[in-house]
Parts: structure tokens; C-alpha cells; sequence
């Protein structure tokens, strides 16, 4: 597939984001590299999926910026979507085509065709386990089989960059496992991983580095005694900087 | 360009793909299509004589009535998966999105309208064959149109919740021009004396309109969807 501008590190510096009124993010900073896990935590309405969706450049920040390597992402253009994968909450996938059809589409639009997408959609459905389900319309899926369709989805074109939204939600134990050793796999080969997640327990030994998201407001959990959990209510009890 | 008119390529052949398994939108914009003229006819057909230009403007208001429903369906259908969140993730420009959008519905609009105006033309006694390259070529600038400015109207209001009201409140203001255009044009065309150069006019308006509203729209879009 044709490559984007490509980039080691993705930032935010300072970056704010209000919807109206409401401030979603406030000054976040925060530097991501390649070969790492970022986990993001946080209560409902912290500004984790705000965090992502300024990352994916769906969104533009109200004030700073958003840098992939050294340059802000208004900079890059179009081109740097194709080095950026994205898992949302919703599956950004269409229920009236089938599995196969839904990876092509897909595949097509980030440029890929011929031999060199077919065997891309092969690997596709061979690591969601979707093989005997590839001319089955999604529609008929279970929320599991969504999510691992959804996860090849937005892996497909091989980003530099994965952005995850709560990733496990519907995820039976082994298809769990298997997520979270395709994340292992992709931060071995250079990728980014930043994962929005309430799944401690999934996420504890997945991450390399957690971020607890409050009010808007970005700080790193540090690594010491204790669960993720144990240290992301430490983190959420500590006043605000 | 190339590669923006292969990315709305993409999207539309996904768009005719996805209505050729379910025809949702075929179905019901033709059920209300063919509603409104029968309704009409029942109205505006006295003892087999119709009143004048009705069948120019019950074309229009058929046509605009069933767009409107059909726009609001397709960007529905987008809206359930966020796929169109997928579909401006992409590495392709604004542009292409729009397009792809504007393609497949004017295949269905039009496709509709094929079967509608011959109905019309049998309720109502219009003559479609006096005139059938300048009555098509109204009808399908017309249709583009409607559709190029209603398409960017209903992508940016795909995550308002009154979506479904707004959409007409705020695209037929801005498509009345539209309307008068094919509607006099067409009248033009049915007359008892036919005046095929006002209709030929009504049709540089129509064209006019539809250079400059895509256009704007292809210019637009991008920005407008970024947020």
C-alpha cells in the first residue's frame, strides 16, 4: 500500500479542546513513540476519545497543537491519515456488505488493489478469525466479531499510528488474549499504540505507560507498587497541578 | 484529480452496492413519489382534462419531495456505524467524499424520476415526447441541483438531532431557484403552444446553478466536515 509521511513520535503540546462551552481537554500534553502502548484512563466524559479524535486529526484542537515527528499535523495533509488507524467505539463498518467487502472497501481507499489486497484481506480475516465468515454480511455478527472485523479494519493499511477506543469491549477471554497480543506484536514492529480503555485488568500488563485523563486534564500514572487499577484511583485522589 | 474521482468512485459503487442489497431508499422514495402524483392526480384531473402546468409542477414537487427523503436516508445510513467518520479518516481529499456521495444519489434520484415522469406523463396527458432530449436534459440538471447543494446540507447536519426537520428548512430556501427553473422550463415544454427557447433558457439557468453550487460545494465540504 502507498505510504503517508511517516513519523517516530506523536504529541500533543498544550492542546485544548472546548465543544461550546464545555472544555473536553485543557492544555493536555502528551508525547507518544514508536514501539510503545499508551493506555488511557479515565471516568466517562474525561476527554479520552476527545484525546484520540485529536490525534486521528478528526478533530483539531481549540488551542496548541497536535505534532506527528517534528511537524503539526496541519502541515502533513491529507497524506497522514494513511498512517493513522482508528478503532472508535462505533465500528466504522457497514452492516449491509459482507466482511470481505467491507476490508476491500476500505483497502481500496487507502490506495491498496490487486493480488496485493487480496492477500492483505486473507491476513485480515485469518487474524480476526473470519475466514468461513469472509461473504457473511455484517450485519449478522455478533458485537465480538464486529470488534475483531473492526480492529483488521483499521489495521489493514499497516499505520504507524493505532488509535484504540475501548477495544475489548464484547471480547470473549481468548479473543481478548488474542487482541492483546496483536497489540504486543504491532508495538514490536514500530507501531503506536494509544488505547482508551476501563479494562484494568486487560490493560495491566499490556501497557508500557498509562495516562489517567480527569476533567480534561492529562498526568501520567506512575509505575510502582500496586494494580493499574490501585494506581489509577491513587492517581484520580492527587489534586489537580 | 485522478485520484479523487477513483476515491468518489470508491464510495458511490459502496453507496449502489449497499442499496442494491437492501433498496430501502429505492422503495420508499418511489412509494412517495408515486404517492404525490397519485394524490395530484386525484386533484388537479377533472373529467380527464388536467389544469395548466400542473404536470410541470407536480414533476418538481415529486422529484424535490422524494430527494429530500432520500438525501436524509443516505447520510442515516452513515450515520448508524460512523462510517462517515471512517470515510474522512481516510487519506483521500474532502472532496471525494462529497462526490461519491453526490454520485450515488443522483443514480437513484434519477432512476426514480425514470420511472416517475412517465407516469406523470400518463395522469396527466403531458406530452413527453415533443421535446424528450431538452425535458431530460431539464429534469437532470435539475436533479444535480438539488442534489449538489442537498448533499452538503445533509452531511453537515448528519450528527444534529433534528436533522430530519432542519434539512428541508434549510435547503429549500436555497433551492427555490432550482425549482422555478424547472418548473417554468418544463411548462415551457407542455404548453398547448410549446416556447422551447424559454425552456432552453431555463435550462442555462439550471446548469448555471449547478456549476456554481457544486463548485461551492467541492470547495466547502472539507472544511465543514473537518469539525
Amino acid at each position: 500500500m502507498p505510504s503517508g509521511p511517516d513519523f517516530e513520535i506523536v504529541e500533543a503540546r498544550e492542546a485544548s479542546r472546548h465543544f461550546g462551552r464545555r472544555r473536553a481537554l485543557a492544555r493536555v500534553n502528551l508525547r507518544c513513540r514508536t514501539g510503545e502502548i499508551v493506555g488511557l484512563f479515565g471516568p466517562n466524559g474525561a476527554g479520552k476519545s476527545t484525546l484520540l479524535g485529536l490525534f486521528s486529526t478528526l478533530l483539531r484542537p481549540s488551542s496548541g497543537e497536535v505534532r506527528f515527528g517534528d511537524r503539526p499535523a496541519a502541515a502533513l495533509g491529507d497524506g497522514v491519515r494513511r498512517q493513522i488507524g482508528l478503532l472508535g467505539h462505533d465500528l466504522f463498518l457497514y452492516a449491509d456488505l459482507t466482511a470481505w467487502e467491507n476490508l476491500e472497501f476500505f483497502g481500496r481507499l487507502y490506495g491498496s488493489s490487486g493480488a496485493a489486497l487480496a492477500q492483505s484481506i486473507d491476513a485480515a480475516l485469518t487474524a480476526a478469525r473470519l475466514q468461513d465468515r469472509a461473504n457473511d454480511r455484517v450485519a449478522g455478527f455478533s458485537r465480538g466479531l464486529r470488534q475483531r472485523l473492526a480492529l483488521e479494519r483499521a489495521l489493514l493499511h499497516r499505520p504507524r499510528l493505532v488509535l484504540l477506543d475501548e477495544p475489548f469491549t464484547g471480547l470473549d477471554d481468548e479473543a481478548a488474549a488474542a487482541l492483546a497480543a496483536r497489540l504486543r506484536a504491532l508495538r514490536d514492529t514500530g507501531a503506536i499504540v494509544v488505547m482508551a480503555t476501563h479494562d484494568f485488568e486487560s490493560a495491566d500488563q499490556l501497557v508500557d505507560r498509562a495516562v489517567c485523563l480527569s476533567e480534561g486534564r492529562a498526568r501520567e500514572i506512575p509505575d510502582g507498587g500496586g494494580t493499574l487499577r490501585e494506581r489509577y484511583r491513587q492517581s484520580l485522589r492527587e489534586p489537580s497541578s | 484529480m485522478t485520484s479523487v474521482l477513483r476515491a468518489a468512485w470508491l464510495i458511490a459503487r459502496k453507496d449502489l452496492r449497499v442499496e442494491a442489497r437492501n433498496r430501502e431508499i429505492a422503495y420508499t422514495t418511489l412509494f412517495f413519489a408515486m404517492a404525490c402524483v397519485l394524490v395530484f392526480a386525484f386533484a388537479f384531473v377533472v373529467e380527464g382534462q388536467p389544469l395548466a402546468d400542473a404536470a410541470a409542477g407536480i414533476l418538481w414537487v415529486a422529484v424535490t419531495f422524494s430527494g429530500t427523503l432520500a438525501l436524509g436516508r443516505a447520510f442515516e445510513r452513515e450515520r448508524q456505524s460512523e462510517t462517515l467518520r471512517a470515510l474522512l479518516l481516510a487519506p483521500v481529499e474532502r472532496a471525494a467524499v462529497y462526490l461519491g456521495k453526490l454520485f450515488s444519489l443522483l443514480v437513484l434520484m434519477i432512476g426514480v424520476e425514470t420511472i416517475t415522469v412517465p407516469v406523470i406523463g400518463v395522469l396527466f396527458g403531458a406530452p413527453l415526447w415533443r421535446a424528450p432530449w431538452l425535458l431530460a436534459s431539464l429534469v437532470a440538471a435539475g436533479t444535480i441541483g438539488f442534489a449538489g447543494v442537498g448533499t452538503l446540507f445533509a452531511a453537515m447536519l448528519v450528527r444534529a438531532q433534528s436533522r430530519d426537520v432542519l434539512l428541508p428548512v434549510l435547503l429549500y430556501p436555497i433551492v427555490v431557484p432550482v425549482i422555478i427553473a424547472g418548473v417554468r422550463g418544463t411548462a415551457a415544454i407542455f404548453a398547448a403552444e410549446p416556447d422551447f427557447a424559454v425552456a432552453q433558457s431555463w435550462l442555462a439557468m439550471l446548469i448555471f446553478f449547478d456549476a456554481v453550487f457544486v463548485t461551492l460545494a467541492l470547495w466547502v465540504f472539507g472544511p465543514v466536515m473537518s469539525e
